[in-house]
Parts: C-alpha cells; structure tokens; sequence
C-alpha cells in the first residue's frame, strides 16, 4: 500500500489537496482537503445588505455571477421585493450565459487534459483529422491545412523546449484511449475555445459592464433599457447580445456536442467513478419568477441510491433537512458532532491539522477547510448529473429526452450516468439545453420592451426606512457546479448574519462523524489507477465534479467571536 | 531549434508574413500607447528575445484575475501563452498537477535565475502561522516569497494582491496582505482591479517583455499606461456630471438618457483605472455605461469603502488630497460652466454628513 499526495489538484478554482491509498491498481482511502480559508461571511457582517452582493461574489471570480445573484435574491426574499420582468429576463440570459461560458471552458480547459493527450496529436495525420473532423460537424474549421498549422504549433512549441502549461503532465499515459487524430481536433478546439469563451462573456459586459464580476442591483438590474436612448441598453447593444447568443449556438452545437460524443465514444467502457450516488437539486432559472417552482428549467428534490423511482422534496427552511458538520474540519462548534442549519450556522476557525509545511494530513483528526453538509444526515452530489438525474427522475420532458437520445447514441444504459464520465456528458448536455434557452430569453426581453415595459428596477423598498427592523431570507440558485443557497438575517438595516452553502462545499466535504465520506472521496473509491505517481485517472474523476474550491472554504462564523488569533508555536 | 528562438523566429516558422508581425508590433504598441517611432523597438525586442518563462501563483483569491487574464482579445490569450511567453507553472492552466507541477516551477526556478517574471494572483496571509493557504503542504506566504526571491519582477495582479480585497476587508480574519508587505527588496508592479481588465494585465507583460523592464509607474507603484487618469476623467457620462444631470434612484428618467451616477454612490472621481478608456472585454462597456456606478476596484480598501449606494464625502485615494467635491468645483471653475452641479453635488454631501451614513468602516481605517 502507498500513499500518495496530489497537491495542488491542478485545473480547478481554488486549492484542494487529495490524499490516496493506493493498493495495486485500486484507491482503497481517500481523502479530500480545501487548503485555503478568507472568512468572507464575517466580514459582510454589518454592512447594508444591498451591497453584500459584491462582497460575496467575490467568494468565486470563476462562477462569477452565481454568488451575487444568490445573495441579492435572500435579501429580495428578506424584504419581500419582486422584480420587474425585464429584471428576471436579463437575469435569466445572464445565467444560462454563465453557464455556457463556464462549462465550455471546463470541458477544454479544465478538464480536456484527462481525456487528450496533446503529444499523441503529434502523430496525427491531418488528413484523417479533417475527415473525422467533417465526418461529426459542419464547423468549418476543418481543413486538413487547419489541422496541419495546429499540429506545427505544438510540434514547435515541443520542440523549443519550453512547453509552457504543456510541461511534465502524463502525455503517453494508458489511460489515454483516442487515436492521435482525435487528439489533434482536441487541441485545435482547445484553442478555439479558448478565443471564443471570451465573446460570449461579452453578454455580461453589455448588462453588467464587465465580466468578471458583473454588476447586480437588489430590486433589479441597474442596466437601464431604453430604445430611444443612445446611452443606455438600446437595440445596438441587444443585438449584440444576440449576436453572441447566436455564435454560442453554433459553438455548442457543431464545437462541443460533437467532441464529446467522439470523446466519449471512445471511453465509454471507463464507466469508474460514480461514487455514493445521492443527487441533490434546489432548482433554478425561473422563467417567471424565483417565487414560482413550476416555472423553473431545472425542477428541485432529492434522488437517493440512484432511484430514479423515487424523488424527495427539499426544504431549505426546514432545521432538520441541510445541517454542516464539522468533525473532520478545522472548526469547531460546542458540540463537535453536531449538525447546524445554516440559520444556526457556526464557523470558528480551530486548526489542528499539522502545521505547514507537512507531509501528510491525517484523516482521524480534521483534515480540510471545508465543512460537511447533509441533507438528513445523507452525503450529497449537486451539479450538472444531480440536476439531470432529478429532472429525470422528475420527468421532465426536454431533459429526459435529450438523455434518453444521447445514451441510446452511445448505445449505453442510464446507469452508465453515474460515472466519471457520465458527469462530464451530462455537463455538455446541460449546455446544449441551456443555450437552446437563451435566445428564448431574448426574444422574450425584446417582446417585453416592445409591450411597452422598460422597467428594470423596483425601488419601491430601496429606501432602508422601508425595512421590518428583522427579517431573514433565503436565496437560491443552480449554479454550473450545483445548488447553492444564501441565508441571510437582517437587522435594523444592517446584515446580521450570513451563510452560504455553495456546491463544492456538498461535493468536496471530508467525511462526517459516523465516516460518511464526501462525493469526491466516495467517487475516488470507486476509480482505477494504473500508475500510481502518475494520477490521471484520479484527476479525471475529481475534475468530473468541477471543483471549485474558493467557493468551497469561504466560510466564516455569522456570531463568531474575533477569530484573527495568532497562535504562537 | 534553439530554446532561445525568438517570437519572431516561432512566428515565421508558423508562416506569419513579416508585414503580419509588424502590424502585431505596431497594435502592440499602439496598445501601449506608444509613439510611432517607438514601434521599432518592439520589433527588436520580439525579434530576439526567447519566450519569456513566467511562473503565475494563486495565492488567497476568486480567479477572477485568471478569468480576466483569460478574456484579453489583443493580444489573444493564446497567443499569450503559446507564443509570447513560457507560462511554467500556473495551477488554474497547467496540465501538470502535484509533485509534476512543482517541479516545472523548480525547474524555471533553476533554470532561469533573476531572470522569469512572477505574477501573482491573490493576498499573503499571515494569520496562524500560514495555514489559512497552503500549497503543497507549504504555507503559500513562504512559497510566493521563496518564488519571488529568484524572479526579474514581481506582477502583482489584482487588487488582493495589492490591496488584499475581500479577505482583507474589515475585520480581516486571515490577516490577509498585499504582496508587497511579504516580498521586499524586489521590483513590485501593481496591476489592481476587482479584476483589472484583461488587455492591462496581457499590456504589462507585453511591455516588460518588449522593453526587458518594467513599465513606468505612478506613485502608488501602478503602470501609468493604464492607471494614470480617473475613470471619472474620460467617463461617458462625464458631461451629465458637469451639466449638472444626475439619476436620483436607479431606472428613473435620469437613469434612462444616461445620466450621472456621481449620486447613487459612483466612486469614478475617485478610481484611477483604464476602464472608460480601454473598456472591458474587447472594448464592449464597463460599469458606469451600463448603469451602475463604478465601486472603485482598483482603489486601496475599496469593500470598506461602502455603502456602495451612497456618495461619500471622504476620498478613499488620499493621493489627491481632494475630496470629489473640490475636484468638481475645480472642473467646473475651469469650465466655468453648470454652477448648478456643483450646488447639487454639495447638496448631497451635505446631506450626506448630517445624516451620519459615513462607514465605520471607513472611520476605522487609518
């Protein structure tokens, strides 16, 4: 039996350290830690909670627009605003844009290096990549000189001896399963990719005036409309808008969804990594209104054991439903095994991991920055498969078929989507579904504005002096990575207390006191390894989740005492 | 081929004319605002220098500095990081992960001595010893300075890396610090911003590795090619401020024909960054022309200088020794227009300080 250390889990956000017990070919422990901590939720604390947007999306510069419509929806859920119209359209175009954008660059930039081996395009012969390339899509970069020039840049860039981000990976590894044609339209689309992930953001900037971190405004959106107007949102700046939402139509239709058929084709008997298989969805994007579940694109519930046959309802509200625990982590709470609900959260910071710089963290102690969420006591999956598998299980119609078709393409069962690599197709899925929706969302804004409603903002409850002196709510949201709910309390017109659970938290949590382990550590179990210091396969699964991991350890005590102690060794 | 190509060699080689490298050179350096009769030195430089090895670290941050850094359309990212410079070690991107990927970094560390460019994305921090980031199982405070002691110059990239942001706002529980206060004795550009734009992060790594030295500063250690001037200055809204036309409350008529966001809390007056100038992703808008006021990213503190929504009498940057009030009184003096802004922004300062709303956050500051 080894050991082994994976630190810094590359391609993700944030820091995760995976520590591994190797026994011949399988992983027989595993452990999951969030290595970085900034107490975002103290530091909101006292502020006028119609900035606290900015300060929490600052909690992740990659989900970018999640953390701050999450937040300006609990304090619209606090002091009971609703919308205009116009407000949730923007909102909704803004989302699915996120979400396109963001899974895009995952799947190539990410996470595309578990699956191409970049040295093998090499080989390839541009003739036969073209034809492949013609033979998936009619995206017409797609010569067999387009291909030529791409496999001249990486043989060049081989050849200088400086291979940049290409540098000491585990190119040649036989976990690589594509022919070197394969490989050559990977890397072309790597780098297409890479060009275009930037136009569509540009939806975004035309809303929120750049991205990242594009501006909100609790009641609303602050981008005014006005079709009369050259300074404000007028028909030039929408049909920008459309413009990009056409581009990201065809990019997923004849870039993505072909590769990752061809891709998955390919791996379809790797079928590791499904892990505990407990799905969790809160449901999001309202085609009306955040108030209204039955408009929503992705319904809420809970799938336990992969049933499909039975589905759970969620209440965020409910004491007994989401508790954290913090047995394995560097908090403590009165009583180490309990479980709180955010309303009662608690995050004093009490590390008692070895202290840097270490070898090895040990797995009886805490061991992460990350705390543990249940659901009823029920270590949960959230994302893009744990929508889709409540969708599915759910019925929904346009869900179900888009998988029922994809699997029956890659002539697979429905239970190959519990895997590494059903997470990843189920992403790719989810984008193609999404960005079917955003020109939809468009043509409803402009239908609106030709209504005659302008309105972008509700200011009826701007003015503080409007408030309860208490109140309290909740928001929630789909993001790409999964549920994530905001819970904040209100008083006398300053934020009181402030707690986000965010999807790597679900995901990447160390295990809970009865050693219930956590989604990654789970689907580590249950994935291969040939090569022991040479991980691929192990970051394939991890990097199925898409983690994520400032979002994951930002948490911070809504009551905690000073915590900025300095301990003297 | 030798390691030592050059940009121009690599770019022959991929069958780039040379009339398409030097409209890249002249873009490049139209970028940087340079004379025409500078453009040569670009040409030089690219001509001859090998690509310049970079090691990028992820310290306390989002990645919206990587996400930005992700975005630049001129020059394109992947020319960037294919052709211009050897991007060694950088987590967000590397295919590398563990002990394969410290040792790239090892690697350019050894290799080249005093002589790659270190960007860093994200805050020190100092708090417990340095477990509140760790990298490796090393604290990421000792990492960034054991990098930092052999690099050409530090970027520091972002405002948690020159300002410690949002974890460095009241009451900073990680004792999160800009990097200039860990790394001493080494060249330190300040590039800030919530993030900063991504055509001024990819514009200062062209400058450093088209001249082989750091770009000119302003006194607070930034580039002056994009911090320079307040975005206030070049605003698109600027001439609704000296007219004196301000929106009162978001989506009202005023909000709806463009008009000045100075009232619902804009710190434009106060900010220095390009963004009115070079405007974000590719050029599309930025904050206040798309109807919100702009929140100062790029400005020291900026999250304890909230409330976002209200105008502040105090100026963040004391760097001008002005309040905006004075600045407006001294534009509209020159202009010797619109007396009627002026006797509406004082208004609302006024108002403003009989009402109290000031921070204690800002208060506490020193």
């Amino acid at each position: 039996m080894t050991r082994i250390v994976i630190d810094p889990i590359t391609r993700i956000e944030g820091h995760l350290r995976i520590e591994a017990v190797v026994e011949g070919t399988r992983i027989v422990e595993a452990i999951s830690s969030g290595t970085a901590f900034r107490g975002i939720e103290k530091i909101v604390e006292n502020r006028d909670p119609r900035d606290v947007w900015a300060f929490v999306q600052r909690i992740c510069g990659v989900c970018t627009h999640v953390h701050a419509l999450t937040s300006i929806r609990a304090v619209e859920d606090a002091l009971n605003i609703r919308i205009p119209k116009n407000a949730n359209l923007i909102r909704n175009i803004m989302t699915a844009t996120q979400f396109v954008q963001d899974h895009v660059i995952h799947f190539y930039h990410l996470h595309g290096f578990d699956w191409i081996d970049v040295l093998s395009a090499l080989k390839a012969d541009p003739v036969q990549t073209s034809a492949l390339a013609r033979s998936i899509s009619n995206w017409p970069n797609s010569s067999d000189g387009y291909f030529r020039d791409v496999q001249t840049k990486v043989k060049t860039l081989v050849e200088s001896g400086q291979l940049g981000i290409f540098a000491n990976a585990y190119w040649g590894h036989p976990a690589y399963r594509l022919p070197p044609e394969a490989n050559l339209m990977g890397v072309a689309h790597y780098i297409e990719a890479l060009t275009w992930q930037k136009e569509v953001a540009k939806i975004h900037t035309i809303f929120g005036g750049k991205n990242p971190h594009p501006n909100y405004l609790v009641g609303g959106m602050a981008s005014t409309l006005n079709m009369d107007d050259n300074d404000v949102i007028n028909m030039e700046r929408l049909n920008l808008v459309k413009t990009k939402i056409d581009e990201a139509q065809i990019f997923v239709d004849q870039v993505l969804i072909p590769d990752i058929f061809a891709i998955a084709n390919f791996y379809k008997k790797d079928l590791y990594g499904g892990g505990g298989g407990n799905y969790l969805a809160y449901g999001g994007i309202p085609t009306t209104d955040i108030r209204d579940p039955e408009s929503f694109l992705f319904p809420s519930g809970i799938v336990l054991d992969r049933d499909l046959s039975k589905v759970y309802d969620i209440d965020l509200k409910d004491p007994k439903q989401i508790q954290e625990f913090v047995s394995h982590s560097w908090y403590q709470y009165d009583d180490p095994k309990a479980g709180l609900h955010p309303w009662q959260g608690k995050t004093d910071p009490s590390y008692d991991g070895p202290r840097p710089p270490y070898d090895n963290l040990d797995e009886k102690k805490g061991y992460s920055w990350i705390k543990t969420p249940r659901w009823q006591g029920h270590a949960m999956e959230v994302g893009p498969l744990a929508r889709f598998v409540v969708a599915y299980a759910r019925g929904n119609k346009e869900i179900k078929e888009l998988v029922d078709e994809s699997l029956h393409r890659l002539d697979l069962p429905v239970a190959a989507l519990f895997s590494t690599l059903g997470r990843t197709l189920v992403r790719a899925l989810e984008t193609k579904y999404l960005v079917n929706q955003l020109a939809g969302f468009y043509t409803d804004l402009v239908a609106n504005i030709k209504a005659g409603d302008s309105q972008t903002f509700n200011g009826e409850k701007w003015d503080p002096q409007t408030w309860p002196a208490q109140a309290q709510g909740i928001g929630f949201s789909e993001a790409p990575r999964g549920a994530l709910g905001h819970w904040v309390k209100i008083n006398n017109g300053k934020v009181s207390a402030y707690q986000a659970v965010v999807p790597s938290t679900w995901n990447a949590s160390p295990r809970d006191d009865s050693g219930q382990k956590g989604p990654y550590e789970s689907s580590l179990l249950d994935t291969p390894i040939m090569i022991k210091d040479q991980p691929l396969e192990l970051l394939r699964t991890l990097h199925s989740f898409d983690p994520c991991l400032a979002c994951a350890t930002h948490l911070m005590t809504p009551n905690g005492d000073e915590i900025a102690k300095v301990r003297v060794l | 081929m030798s390691e030592s190509e050059s940009y121009y060699q690599l770019a022959r080689r991929r069958g780039v004319t040379r009339r398409d490298f030097l409209k890249f050179c002249a873009l490049a350096g139209a970028m940087l605002g340079l004379d025409v009769a500078e453009f040569p030195k670009i040409v030089q430089a690219l001509q001859t220098k090998p690509r310049l090895p970079v090691i990028y670290l992820n310290l306390q941050e989002c990645t919206c500095c990587t996400e930005s850094f992700l975005r630049s359309a001129h020059p394109l990212i992947s020319d960037v990081i294919f052709n211009m410079i050897s991007l060694d070690y950088m987590e967000t991107l590397q295919a590398a992960a563990g002990k394969q990927a410290e040792a790239v970094r090892l690697k350019t560390m050894k290799d080249y001595p005093g002589a790659y460019l270190l960007v860093v994305e994200g805050s020190a921090t100092l708090g417990d010893g340095g477990v509140y980031c760790t990298i490796g199982g090393q604290s990421s405070t000792e990492l960034l300075k054991e990098v930092a002691s052999g690099a050409a110059a530090v970027i520091a990239y972002g405002s948690c890396a020159t300002n410690a942001c949002i974890q460095g706002a009241y009451p900073n529980p990680t004792q999160a610090v800009p990097i200039r206060k860990v790394v001493k004795n080494k060249t330190v550009i300040d590039v800030p911003g919530c993030p900063p734009i991504a055509e001024v992060i990819t514009g200062t790594i062209v400058h450093y590795l088209t001249y082989g030295k750091i770009p000119e500063l302003t006194n607070q250690g930034r580039p002056k090619a994009f911090y320079q001037h307040r975005v206030h200055d070049n605003c698109v809204r600027r001439a609704f401020f000296d007219a004196g036309q301000f929106v009162e409350t978001f989506d009202d008529a005023g909000a709806k024909q463009g008009w000045c966001l100075y009232k619902v809390g804009c710190k434009g007056p106060t900010t220095y960054n390009a963004c009115a100038i070079t405007e974000w992703n590719d050029g599309v808008s930025y904050p206040i022309k798309s109807g919100h006021p702009c929140m100062g990213c790029s400005e020291d503190h900026f999250f304890d200088n909230t409330p976002l929504y209200t105008h502040l009498a105090k100026i963040p940057n004391n760097a001008i020794g002005k309040d905006a009030d004075t600045i407006g009184t001294r534009v509209l003096g020159l202009t010797g227009i619109a007396v009627v802004a002026h006797a509406g922004v004082t208004a609302v300062v006024k108002n403003h300080e009989k009402d109290g709303k000031e921070s204690k956050h800002d208060k506490n500051r020193d």
